[in-house]
């Protein structure tokens, strides 16, 4: 499977600035998770714990 | 030739009342009346010509609907001027978007349904006692055991033997989770414990119990054969999925649709031989769902094993090479190299880093939240909370939705998005109806998938059937519409 994503990336060109993108948004990705989970208590269900226990849905397809 | 691949999705929304009675077909009633009010329209729809009991495989054809007599008297059923179709259906509000042709038009209307659940929400509190709410969640499951579905359609040509389609397109189901999975915290599987799986990939892979079949309630197949194809039946099947998640990041709604329409046009177009086959697809699609590692291997009918990475490698590569003969047209050409790419870049993702998706694909996007939760609070993983934050990844509220915070990509423009709640589609029938519905709304007695009824004032009441999901676009009616002030003009004209 190495072999054949090695023949994927290289069928598109030059990767390099792609890798660049990469890392960058990584980078970006794990400050945006601090930030979510800052926020998440504030912007949970209140009682959420409860919540999720009673929440019972009917079948359907 | 691939028959193009008219598409659409269908959403049965999660529903649940607080502050008030929780009666979930009541409460749906509530939402879509409310906002049917707040637009200031009502159009029936027509269900006589419903027949969810036929099956592809020419076996027998069952009683219609479900014999549960809360389902007999459908309270809400409505088309709206998009094309879609909102109505009440096994206790949730479903949407089933209007018709489309590509991918990527899939998505700007699935959007659409979410933008017009959400306008609901918010209409539905003005009738509401004080205090109480609706809140609408775009999942598969209540973490309880209950699932209700997501299900797709794609446009099949009839004269392909439909086992031929089963087989082509299994592989597929089982395996294209890992780019469409929603993600679920826990087991909902019969017989096992809710805490014996700490996170799976989707949604819906422990409700499916046969591989094949017409049932979509109970013993649900990961192939469903309904065969009612609300078109020329001659010529076409649609094929109806339910073997999918609803999906709250455009990318893997995209994905998901594409793909799909990709592998049925390429069966279609001969390539089946080359598909590789599952030796058992229903502890498959668990086995794969369960494993966020994407190392566990499965048996392959000629007894090798291959993960589900490898598997989507092998369709990619049989789809590119598709495409490389065929052209994408019975996709939409555009649409065609956009998703091969797309679908390239995540399986190589997912294959390297499974983290540098977390932009485009639910499960990793969610499971990314979870675990760092988990961490930051040293919580056991099925903790309470953890599964509250599952839910709420869903919860369709402005302000509370998790997935809106989740760094999601978007590919819809969201002024596409907006202009998708009252507009139809261009490129198939809907646009026909969606139109037909704004522009002559008094005389619309109902509006079907394929037919609509207009009294004209004089007897009898006019049918104008639509059996063909490529005509009746904007480029073949737009005009004829513009040229009729009212729906009599528009039959006089469509008689000439």
């Amino acid at each position: 499977m190495v072999e054949r994503t090695q023949r994927q990336r290289s069928r598109d060109g030059g990767d390099d600035g792609a890798t660049e993108v990469a890392e960058e948004s990584a980078s970006a990705a794990r400050t945006d998770l601090d930030d979510i989970l800052d926020e998440i208590d504030e912007v949970l269900e209140t009682n959420a714990e409860e919540f999720v226990r009673s929440y019972v849905q009917k079948g359907g397809q | 030739m691939a028959v193009p691949k008219v598409c659409g999705l269908e959403t049965e929304y999660g529903i649940v009342v607080v502050g008030a009675e929780n009666n979930p077909v009541a409460a749906s009633g509530v939402l879509i009346n409310a906002y049917m009010a707040e637009i200031g329209r009502s159009t029936g729809f027509d269900v006589s010509e419903e027949s969810p009991g036929r099956d592809a495989r020419m076996i027998h054809e069952v009683s219609v609907l479900d014999p549960d007599p809360e389902l007999e008297s459908i309270p809400v059923n409505t088309m709206l001027t998009n094309g879609a179709r909102y109505y009440v259906d096994h206790a949730h509000p479903e949407m089933s978007t209007p018709e489309v042709r590509t991918a990527l038009e899939a998505v700007c209307w699935d959007r659409a349904g979410e933008e017009i659940l959400r306008r609901s929400m918010r209409a539905a509190r003005s009738v509401l006692p004080e205090g109480a709410e609706i809140i609408v969640h775009k999942n598969n499951s209540d973490g309880k055991g209950n699932s209700y579905g997501c299900h797709e359609n794609y446009l099949v040509d009839r004269a392909v033997p439909f086992g031929r389609i089963v087989s082509g397109i299994m592989s597929h189901f089982v395996t294209r989770q890992v780019m469409c999975g929603s993600g679920k915290v826990g087991s909902e599987l019969l017989g096992t414990s809710a805490d014996s799986v700490a996170f799976q990939i989707s949604q819906r892979a422990d409700f499916f119990e046969e591989e094949v079949g017409l049932e979509t309630t109970v013993r649900r197949p990961i192939v469903n054969t309904r065969d009612e194809p609300h078109c020329d039946a001659d010529r076409y099947r649609r094929l109806h999925v339910i073997a999918g998640d609803a999906n709250m990041s455009e990318t893997s709604t995209f994905l998901k649709v594409a793909t799909t329409a990709m592998v049925l046009s390429a069966v279609e177009d001969g390539f089946s031989d080359q598909i590789p086959i599952i030796a058992a697809p229903v502890p498959s699609i668990r086995t794969i769902s369960r494993d966020p590692s994407l190392r566990a291997t499965i048996e392959m009918l000629d007894g090798s094993r291959m993960s589900a990475i490898d598997i989507q490698w092998t369709l990619f590569e049989l789809v590119t090479d598709w495409h490389a003969r065929h052209g994408g047209e019975s996709v939409g050409e555009g649409v065609a190299g956009r998703a091969l790419s797309e679908w390239e870049a995540v399986l190589t993702g997912l294959e390297s880093d499974p983290e540098s998706v977390a932009d485009r694909v639910d499960w990793v996007a969610k499971r990314r939240i979870i675990d760092a939760y988990a961490a930051r609070h040293d919580l056991a993983p099925t903790a309470a909370r953890l599964r509250a934050i599952d839910l709420q990844y869903h919860d369709l509220r402005e302000g509370r939705c998790l997935a809106d915070r989740a760094g999601l990509r978007r590919l819809i423009p969201e002024s596409e998005v907006l202009t998708a709640v009252s507009a139809p589609p261009e490129t198939t029938r809907a646009y026909f109806r969606g139109r037909c519905l704004d522009r002559y709304a008094d005389a619309v007695i109902a509006a079907n998938w394929d037919s609509i009824v207009f009294d004209i004032g004089t007897d009898p009441l006019r049918r104008v059937p639509m059996p063909e999901p490529l005509r009746g676009t904007a480029s073949l009616v737009a005009n004829v519409i513009e040229e009729s002030p009212t729906a009599a003009d528009l039959i006089r004209r469509l008689a000439q």
